[in-house]
C-alpha cells in the first residue's frame, strides 16, 4: 500500500491507539491535516499551541494513556515548548508532533523554521528530525515506544514538509527490535538481593515512613502500595505529584509533605529513622536545606530511573525498578517472615504522630462576614463535588490550597504543574482532562494571575462542547510573589497587583461562550458552587473574590531546614514549644 | 622572514599540563547519527559537568556506531551521576568507565615551529628523541607529529617551550581498557 508520509503519520497514530489529539495547523504542518479529515482521530483544534500541549498533559495525567499534540513548525513549535519542559519535570508521556520546512530548506533560515529538536533537547526524553519519509510509522512506533516505558516523558517527532508530501509503502513494526533503540533497556524489576536488604532495614526502623511520589502514579501502583502500607502498619505522605496515590482518609495518610506540607507530613519524615522513598525524587520543594532533611533516616530510594538514586541524597538502598513490581516484591519479602508483623512495635511513632495531628492540623482563621477565605471556597468546593471528581491546579497559593484542602481518596483525580511550576496549567490542563474522563466532573481551581495567561482555551472548550468548571480564587495578586513579598521583602510589593475587577471574569467567560458567576461575600459561595455544578452542556467560570491577605501555611521558607517550619500565627506558640 | 613577525600562540604553555589531578575517562559507544554529539555535549553542560577533552570517531566498519572518549574532571560532579545521566540518552548504546591505572591512553599532537638555521636541526633531533615525526617542511617553518602518551607529549611540549610555536593542535585522548595478562 502505498502512503504519503502525511497519510502514514496519521495511520501510525491510529495504529498507536490515539483516539484524540490536540493542535493548530500551520504552513509546514499542512499536508498532515489534510488526512485528519478522513481519520477516526478526534482533533481538538486550539487558540494557541501551549493550550495544546497542557490539554495533551492533563489527558495524559487522568487516563495514563500518552497525550498527543501537533503543530506547525517555528513559532507553532516554540509555543508547545512550556508543556514539553513541564511535562519533562513531571515524567508525563506526550507524543508532540511538530512540522519542519522542507529538508533542501533546513539550516537555510526559511519562514517559520527553528531547530526545533536542537532547542527541546533538554526538555525532551528524546526527539526525531525525520529525514526519511520510510521511517515515518518506524519513528512514531519508537516516539510511543519511549515516552510510555521507564520514566514516562514527553517526546517530538519534527517532520519536514516534503517528507510529508512523498509516498512511501506502508509497513508497521511488529517488534521493539525493529524501533532501532539499540542503547534504550527501561529497568523493571528491582534486584531480588537489594530488596532483601530493604525489608529488613524496613523490620529494624522504628520511626519508618513511605515518602510517596509520582512514580506510584505512573507506574499504577496504588493498590500495591496501599496493600504495603496495611502489611507494615508504616505512615504514608504523598508528594504534590502523588496526591491521590494513597487516599487522604485513610488513617495511615499523614498528607503532602514540603515547603507547603502538612505539618505532621513534614516533621514525622523530620524525625523518622527511614524513609522508604517510592518514585519520588527528593525535590527540594519537598527537603527543604537539604543538608538538614531527615538527619537520622536512612534512606530507601526505590525509582525506574537509575540517575536519581544517590543523585540528591544518598541512599542506604537505591533499588533501580518499577515502583508497582518492587512494592510487590517487597511485599514477597516481607511475606517470607511470616504472616504476623515482624517489624518493631510502631505504637510509640503512631503516638507521637497523633500528637501533631491533634496540636497542628490544617488552620485558617474564618472570618466572620469578612472576605472569602480561599481555604474556605476549597473546601465548599471539594464537599458538593463527587468523590471522583477531578481536580487540576495552575501553580501559587491556590494550587497549594487546593492540595491541601481537598481530599484526594482516588489515583488519577489531581493534575497540576508540580516541576516546572507552570502558570497557566489549569484551564487547558482541564480540559484535557475532561476530554480523557468526560464521565468526571473536572475542577479547574485556579489563580487570577494563572487564568489570565491561558484563558483563551476556554474558547476551545465552549466550542468543542468540553464542559468544565474553572473556580478563579480570585485575591487580585500574584499571591504566592505577594506573599513572599510580604514575608522576605519587608512588605515591599513590587509588580504583583492585578485588581479584582480588571478584567471583569464573569463578562469574560461570557464572551469566550461560558457561564460566568461572581461570588463577592462569604454567603455568596455556596449558591455560586450549586450554580455551577448544575450546569453540564458547557464550561463555568466562578469568580471568587478572595481574601488578598491570606497566606499559605504551614511553610518552610526557600533554603531553610524542615524543622523551621512556620505555621499558622495562632499555632506558632504551640510549635515554639513543640520545638523545644 | 624573520621569526618575529610570526603570529605565535601567545603565552604558550603545554596544554597537557593543566590536566585534571583526578581524570576520568569515559568510552562511550554512541548510535553515529545526526545530533548525538550535541545531546552528549548538551548533557554535560546542562547538568554542571566539565569535560576536560573529548574525542569522537566511528567505531565500527559499517559506522553505525561511535565512539566518544570523553575525559572528566571527577572533581566536578560525581562520576555515577554522570554515567547515569550519559546511560539516560537514548542514543546512547553503553558506558565504559576507564580509571587512568585502568586504561591505555594515547594522544596525537601536531606542532608547527618557527626555526632559524640552527634551531630547524634541534628541533629535528628533539622530534627524533621522542619518536616523533616531521611531517610537513617550510622555509621557515616545520610541523611536526607526535603520537602516545598524554604525559609524553606534555613534556614534549615542554620542550618545544624554548623555540617559536606557532601553532598546536592536540587530538584529546583516546582510551581502551588494559588487557588482563593473566
Amino acid at each position: 500500500m502505498q502512503l504519503t508520509g502525511a497519510q502514514a503519520l496519521i495511520k501510525s497514530l491510529e495504529m498507536q491507539g490515539v483516539d484524540v489529539m490536540f493542535g493548530l495547523p500551520g504552513g509546514a504542518i499542512l499536508p498532515v491535516y489534510d488526512p485528519i479529515i478522513d481519520s477516526s482521530i478526534r482533533h481538538i483544534l486550539v487558540r494557541h499551541e501551549q493550550g495544546a500541549g497542557h490539554m495533551a498533559e492533563g489527558y495524559a495525567m487522568v487516563t495514563g494513556k500518552p497525550g498527543v499534540a501537533m503543530v506547525t513548525s517555528g513559532p507553532g513549535a516554540t509555543n508547545i515548548v512550556t508543556p514539553l519542559a513541564n511535562a519533562y519535570m513531571d515524567s508525563t508521556p506526550l507524543v508532540v508532533v511538530s512540522g519542519q520546512v522542507a529538508t533542501g530548506s533546513i539550516g537555510t533560515d526559511a519562514f517559520q523554521e527553528c531547530d526545533i529538536t536542537g532547542v527541546t533537547n533538554g526538555i525532551t526524553k528524546h526527539n526525531w528530525l525525520i529525514k526519511n519519509v520510510n521511517d515515518i510509522p518506524r519513528v512514531v512506533a519508537a516516539a510511543f515506544h519511549v515516552a510510555t516505558t521507564g520514566r514516562p516523558g514527553p517526546v517530538l517527532i519534527d517532520l519536514p514538509k516534503d517528507l510529508a508530501n512523498a509516498t512511501m509503502d506502508w509497513y508497521w513494526p511488529t517488534s521493539i527490535d525493529e524501533l532501532d533503540l539499540p542503547g534504550y533497556h527501561p529497568v523493571t524489576l528491582g534486584d531480588p538481593g537489594l530488596v532483601r536488604e530493604a525489608a529488613d532495614l524496613i523490620h529494624g526502623a522504628h520511626r519508618p515512613v513511605f515518602y510517596v511520589g509520582g512514580g506510584v502514579l505512573k507506574a499504577r501502583a496504588a493498590e500495591a502500595l496501599r496493600a504495603l502500607a496495611e502489611r507494615t502498619g508504616i505512615p504514608v505522605v504523598t508528594t504534590l505529584m502523588a496526591r491521590g496515590a494513597f487516599p487522604d482518609s485513610h488513617p495511615q495518610c499523614l498528607g503532602m509533605p514540603g515547603m507547603h506540607g502538612h505539618y505532621t507530613a513534614v516533621t514525622a519524615m523530620q524525625r523518622s529513622d527511614l524513609l522508604i522513598s517510592l518514585g519520588a525524587r527528593f525535590d527540594d520543594r519537598v527537603t527543604g536545606k537539604i543538608d538538614a532533611f531527615a538527619p537520622e533516616a536512612k534512606i530507601i530510594h526505590v525509582d525506574i530511573d537509575p540517575a536519581e538514586l544517590g543523585k540528591v541524597r544518598a541512599a542506604d538502598v537505591g533499588i533501580a525498578g518499577d515502583a508497582r513490581l518492587v512494592i510487590e516484591e517487597l511485599l514477597a519479602a516481607l511475606a517470607a517472615d511470616g504472616d504476623t508483623w515482624a517489624g518493631q512495635d510502631l505504637a510509640p511513632w503512631w503516638h507521637q504522630i497523633h500528637q501533631w495531628q491533634e496540636q497542628f492540623p490544617l488552620y485558617y482563621q474564618d472570618a466572620e462576614g469578612g472576605a472569602i477565605k480561599p481555604q474556605m471556597v476549597v473546601e465548599q468546593l471539594r464537599d458538593a463535588a463527587p468523590d471522583d471528581a477531578i481536580v487540576v491546579a495552575g501553580v501559587g497559593q491556590h494550587q497549594m490550597w487546593a492540595s491541601q484542602y481537598w481530599q484526594f481518596d482516588y489515583p488519577y483525580t489531581w493534575v497540576n504543574s508540580g516541576g516546572a511550576g507552570t502558570m497557566g496549567f489549569a484551564v487547558p490542563a482541564s480540559v484535557g482532562a475532561k476530554v480523557g474522563r468526560p464521565d468526571r466532573t473536572v475542577w479547574a481551581i485556579d489563580g487570577d494571575g494563572c487564568f489570565q495567561m491561558t484563558a483563551q482555551e476556554l474558547v476551545t472548550a465552549a466550542a468543542e462542547q468540553i464542559p468544565v468548571k474553572i473556580a478563579i480564587l480570585n485575591n487580585a495578586y500574584l499571591g504566592m510573589v505577594r506573599q513572599w513579598q510580604e514575608m522576605f521583602y519587608e512588605e515591599r510589593y513590587s509588580e504583583v497587583y492585578l485588581s479584582p475587577d480588571l478584567p471583569d471574569y464573569v463578562k469574560w467567560a461570557e464572551a469566550m461562550g461560558c457561564v460566568g458567576i461572581r461570588a463577592e461575600s462569604p454567603e455568596d459561595v455556596g449558591p455560586a458552587i450549586e450554580k455551577a455544578n448544575a450546569i453540564d452542556d458547557r464550561p463555568v467560570v466562578v469568580d471568587f473574590r478572595t481574601d488578598a491577605f491570606e497566606k499559605v501555611f504551614p511553610m518552610v521558607a526557600a533554603g531553610q531546614s524542615n524543622d523551621d517550619i512556620v505555621v499558622h500565627p495562632d499555632q506558632a506558640a504551640a510549635a515554639a514549644a513543640a520545638k523545644r | 622572514m624573520s621569526a618575529a613577525n610570526l603570529s605565535a600562540v601567545p603565552n604558550h604553555s603545554p596544554i597537557g599540563v593543566g590536566a585534571p589531578p583526578r581524570h576520568h575517562i569515559l568510552s562511550v559507544l554512541v548510535e553515529n547519527k545526526a545530533g548525538v554529539l550535541s545531546r552528549v555535549a548538551g548533557l554535560f553542560s546542562r547538568r554542571g559537568f566539565n569535560i576536560y577533552s573529548l574525542a569522537v570517531a566511528p567505531a565500527d566498519e559499517s559506522e553505525q556506531f561511535s565512539r566518544i572518549t570523553i575525559v572528566v574532571d571527577v572533581e566536578s560532579a560525581p562520576l555515577e551521576q554522570i554515567i547515569m545521566q550519559l546511560d539516560k540518552l537514548i542514543n546512547v548504546v553503553s558506558i565504559g568507565e576507564l580509571s587512568p591505572a585502568e586504561a591505555v591512553e594515547r594522544e596525537l599532537v601536531l606542532v608547527t615551529v618557527a626555526v632559524g638555521p640552527t634551531e630547524r636541526s634541534q628541533v629535528i633531533q628533539l622530534v627524533g628523541v621522542f619518536g616523533g615525526e616531521v611531517v610537513s617542511v617550510g622555509a621557515d617553518r616545520l610541523t611536526v607529529m607526535l603520537a602516545g602518551r598524554p604525559e609524553k607529549l606534555d613534556d614534549f611540549e615542554g620542550l618545544l617551550e624554548h623555540y617559536t610555536v606557532v601553532e598546536l593542535q592536540r587530538t584529546g585522548r583516546v582510551a581502551l581498557p588494559k588487557l588482563d595478562r593473566r
